[in-house]
């Protein structure tokens, strides 16, 4: 399977990182590869089984509609790159 | 006193003939002078570690110890911990400190064991080799004398080395497809792979959520099973965690091993191998039979689409976990970013390294409109099958064995041309991350010097069985206890 170089451009949009023109050749080897060996899944046969997501077949837990968490905002903030006034700052999105 | 175990220092401990500062003082000296050579921790947390120390000496003291009060050990540099840095072997966390701490530091907090720093890994836990890691690849302690520097597998690389170099008795580690086992088997340790859900993920940075699993690693099986009893049980903090009773897997240790039942999966033993490696699996299996258990063969035909499958679901998983990491709440942001989208691609493209971006690449494309059932679905299937090869083999059969790894530790730069190349290195272990089931990596030998893992894989929550296994193993072997030169 060849992953195209429009596809890798597509999908580098999409993931949110930025691909410059001289890595696309190396991805497009790479993930090319990658995809290659990914491409023996066609050979089983899987028509009558049902995807599996969880190993014990366990299903997500409810939990009551309680405040449990205590307010932090403090301390996540010291650790981000730009806050103000308890804010997180990020370059104008609106003009 | 580097070369006791857990259980020997946790004894000495108790009768007084060590205090903890003395041996955290020990092992971070050691660390100080020998690490140099191996690069197997990210952060020592020195003061920290004494000031531990002391509250442990004086629990014990006051007569409220645990088997862990005073013992030092090393995180994998992947569980978060309240305070101290945590950076998961990238440069986008390079200076995260999280605001708490991991359900597994917490547990190791309350049981009053001593943190002496974090353990290198490769970035975000993908990779095979430790060279993924921004803080440098870390080297194996085995073969340094030849000169051509040896890798110590990965991710849990840092963890397996420190502990095969005496620079730590014990280590948390973790594994997404063979990151515990594959760097014990290479560095002559003893790691467990738990039960899918038996151990928290809460708080261990997350790669692929559906095949994480936090594990133990220290030289003997003993250690191994009183980590598990620190890290084992239900989280109501980890929405995957198995709420069921934890057992005391130190109990069950010296249980006879006369009629185990070892299936021996043919696909395990094909031409991947090298004919040296299985031979120090065979005589491995001999010592088994000798300690009364029997041998057949077994089979796992889905094993050999376990690789495909992995490199679906797990990077798909992995781009999904990983778009947290935007520039905006904490980790690495970009300079001067010019709009939103400049400071997310930018950010990202500067903070993960290669194989991370190839790998949310590959996820991201898996998932993509279109892909998703010619990828992710029929994954999703395969694991299926493969699971229940698993399923049948144990109604005849209490554990499987196998190598752990097809050859021994490679030289360092010898596989990173071809992301692939690497890839195949996990072929005996993907399968049982794929199905959920628990597996260890116990020492069985030597090829040219270097160390060989043997690989003993379980049914769901069966650890007691594999730790016994292994500790029986322990009893009339001394692989474990060699000492790299």
């Amino acid at each position: 399977m060849t992953i195209s170089r429009e596809d890798i451009e597509k999908v580098a949009v999409l993931a949110r990182i930025r691909v410059d023109d001289e890595q696309v050749s190396a991805l497009e080897k790479d993930l090319g590869n990658i995809l290659d060996l990914v491409d023996q899944l066609g050979a089983a046969d899987t028509d009558s089984v049902e995807p599996m997501a969880h190993p014990l077949n366990a299903v997500q837990r409810l939990r009551a509609d309680e405040v449990t968490e205590t307010n932090q905002r403090e301390a996540f903030q010291a650790i981000a790159p730009a806050t103000e006034n308890g804010l997180y700052l990020v370059p104008r999105v609106i003009e | 006193m580097h070369n006791k175990s857990v259980a020997e220092l946790s004894r000495e401990l108790e009768s007084g003939q060590v205090s903890s500062v003395e041996l955290t003082q020990e092992f971070l000296d050691r660390i100080k002078r020998e690490d140099s050579k191996y690069n197997s921790f990210i952060t020592v947390t020195e003061e920290q570690a004494l000031a531990d120390a002391r509250v442990a000496d004086d629990q014990r003291a006051a007569g409220n110890a645990t088997p862990w009060t005073g013992i030092p050990f090393a995180h994998k540099d992947i569980f978060c911990t309240n305070g101290v840095r945590t950076t998961c072997g990238s440069k986008m966390l390079e200076n995260f400190v999280p605001p708490y701490d991991a359900t597994v530091t917490a547990n190791f907090r309350q049981a009053g064991a001593v943190c002496l720093g974090k353990t290198n890994m490769d970035e975000f836990a993908m990779g095979s080799s430790n060279e993924n890691s921004y803080f440098g690849a870390v080297t194996n302690p085995w073969g340094l004398s030849e000169g051509n520097k040896r890798v110590p597998g990965g991710s849990s690389g840092g963890s397996a080395a420190a502990v095969a170099a005496r620079l730590i008795p014990a280590a948390t580690a973790t594994d997404t497809g063979g990151s515990i086992r594959q760097p014990a088997a290479l560095c002559g340790v003893t790691g467990l792979k738990p039960t899918y859900g038996r151990v928290s993920r809460y708080g261990m940075i997350a790669f692929a959520s559906s095949l994480d699993q936090g594990g133990t690693m220290a030289r003997t099986a003993e250690d191994n099973a009183l980590m598990l009893n620190v890290m084992a049980g239900f989280d109501p903090k980890d929405s995957t965690s198995i709420d069921r009773e934890v057992p005391d897997y130190t109990a069950t240790l010296n249980e006879p091993l006369k009629g185990l039942r070892i299936g021996l999966p043919r696909e395990y033993f094909s031409d991947q191998l090298s004919p040296a490696m299985e031979q120090q699996v065979r005589n491995a299996v001999k010592e088994y039979e000798k300690l009364g258990a029997t041998v057949k063969e077994v089979s796992l035909p889905n094993a050999k689409l376990a690789i495909a499958a992995y490199y679906v679901i797990a990077p798909a998983e992995a781009s999904a976990n990983l778009s947290r990491f935007d520039g905006v709440r904490y980790g690495y942001r970009c300079e001067d970013p010019k709009d939103l989208m400049d400071l997310y691609t930018r950010s990202r493209a500067e903070g993960f390294g290669e194989e991370v971006k190839r790998r949310i690449l590959v996820g991201t494309y898996a998932l993509s409109a279109g892909y998703f059932d010619a990828y992710y679905l029929k994954a999703q299937k395969v694991r299926r099958l493969i699971q229940q090869d698993f399923i049948n083999a144990f109604k005849e059969v209490d554990v499987l064995m196998s190598p752990t790894t097809p050859s021994p530790a490679f030289i360092q730069g010898e596989k990173t041309s071809d992301p692939v190349t690497m890839y195949l290195e996990d072929v005996f272990t993907i399968a049982i991350n794929l199905a959920g089931v628990p597996a260890m990596s116990v020492p069985a030998g030597f090829v040219d010097g270097l160390p060989v893992g043997l690989q003993i894989i379980g049914d769901y929550f069966s650890e007691a069985r594999l730790l016994n296994a292994a500790h029986q193993f322990q009893q009339v072997t001394d692989w474990h206890q060699r000492e790299p030169q």
